[in-house]
């Protein structure tokens, strides 16, 4: 194997991306990075029966406008990974009834989009493959239906919620040079702080983020400024507070640390502590940062997606929330 | 003056309520059962009339009313039918309350189309 792991990292010489795309709901595109997405919706039902086909549609948007940009047809992809966060993720397949090419259903919750990454770079790294298709997506009120309450039913939300993003991220991953590559990928390990507040994600969630980044660092025999930027998925402005407290213990000192949920949102926004979500990560980071990784803002970043695997029967049967986070890393070539 | 107690009690015990939901992991749920139990059991002591004779509407107003009026139509029946009317009697006073809220429950259906 000519690139071996070390720990449960893989340094990554070819992988690269070709093209992103993002397609994005109401709330996201008023957002401050509204302007970033390719598409944005200005319903929740895009004019469809349900949210579940309104989420599939989000999908094939994304998937289109990416093909688009990157001039490649359909046939020309040797696999799709897709994940959402529906039950059986039920986006992801029926959306994939309409695809000819081979199609992995993968799920991490809210980390899906690092899961997806990272599988389809050691694809691609081994030479298996040539151009791997990876989409996330979510929707509001399906997450909102499935892991808290009915959408019509008028709760108080508690101060510590978090809210789903809207939209769906295609990224085209190949092995034909470009201008970003996939440099680095760590590998995340299941963390149960023994948290069992479905309301309260980010405390979850903010050790099994840290617990990859140190792993990340160790293995890969780096500082944290090494990275321009280190974004976390969706630990929102509390789990985000949690985690600094924890690198400033450890003695990590990013250049710049941020999280991807305070960056999707403005904080006038009904959003509580910020956004949560497989998009949420995806948006901001192909997005937004891709963007600004193009401009020549960014020369490396870390991405720490986080995923709450939370099941609402087992919430129920008071059991806590175990949580992963799939690390990547980003850089300009 | 009546409706400044209206108000006062009422307000009462929906404070009570936020403040058990902001500082527990309850909820909405399980506040409500509590709420119709606490009501319930005020009354089986001949508790809740002196309430709602002191605060009227304010009384009547909030779920623990609900529990209230449940025991009392259960124990009202006990009179006549003895032991078995705790069960005959428990839907007596309520029934207007619980036919209404089918009724609407199934207009609503019929003109609206549930799509979440």
């Amino acid at each position: 194997m000519p690139f071996p792991i070390s720990g449960s990292s893989f340094q990554l010489q070819n992988v690269y991306i070709e093209s992103v795309a993002t397609s994005a709901g109401k709330l996201e595109g008023e957002g401050p990075i509204g302007n970033y997405f390719d598409l944005v919706y200005h319903d929740n039902y895009l004019g469809k029966d349900s949210y579940e086909l309104a989420e599939i549609q989000m999908i094939e948007d994304a998937l289109q406008i990416s093909l688009e940009k990157a001039g490649v047809i359909q046939k020309e992809i040797d696999l799709f990974i897709g994940s959402d966060l529906n039950n059986q993720i039920t986006a992801t397949n029926y959306f994939s009834k309409r695809l000819e090419r081979p199609m992995y259903g993968i799920y991490s919750a809210c980390a899906s989009v690092g899961q997806g990454i990272q599988l389809g770079s050691l694809l691609l790294e081994n030479e298996a493959m040539e151009r791997i298709n990876i989409f996330v997506s979510s929707h509001n009120a399906c997450a909102e239906r499935q892991f808290r309450y009915p959408n019509e039913y008028g709760i108080q939300k508690p101060i510590t919620s978090t809210f789903t993003a809207t939209g769906a991220v295609n990224i085209l991953l190949s092995t034909e040079k470009s201008k970003v590559r996939v440099e680095s990928i760590t590998l995340g390990r299941v963390i149960d702080m023994l948290q069992t507040n479905p309301n309260d994600m980010g405390k979850a969630m903010a050790p099994s983020a840290f617990d990859t980044l140190k792993n990340h660092l160790k293995d890969l025999k780096r500082k944290a400024d090494y990275y321009d930027l280190i974004v976390t998925g969706d630990l929102s402005s509390y789990g985000k507070k949690i985690m600094e407290v924890m690198m400033e213990r450890e003695g990590i000192v990013p250049k710049e640390y941020n999280d991807c949920g305070c960056l999707l949102y403005d904080s006038t926004q009904p959003v509580f502590q910020g956004g949560s979500g497989p998009t949420c990560s995806g948006l901001v980071t192909f997005g937004y940062l891709y963007q600004k990784i193009l401009q020549g803002k960014y020369q490396r970043i870390l991405v720490l997606p986080t995923g709450a695997l939370l099941n609402p029967v087992m919430t129920n049967q008071k059991q806590s929330i175990p949580c992963i986070s799939h690390a990547f890393s980003l850089e300009v070539v | 003056m009546n409706y400044i107690l209206a108000f006062l009690f009422c307000g009462f015990v929906c404070l009570i309520a936020q403040i058990i939901y902001d500082n527990s992991d309850l909820t909405p749920g399980h506040i409500i059962c509590i709420f119709v139990v606490i009501g319930s059991l005020l009354d089986a002591f001949d508790m809740y009339d002196t309430l709602v004779s002191i605060f009227h509407a304010g009384a009547l107003l909030p779920i623990t009313s609900f529990g209230h009026s449940l025991t009392h139509g259960a124990l009202e029946a006990t009179k006549e039918f003895g032991v078995f009317g705790l069960a005959l009697g428990m839907f007596d006073l309520t029934a207007a309350g619980i036919s209404s809220a089918i009724l609407f429950a199934f207009l609503i259906a019929l003109f609206s189309r549930p799509r979440s």
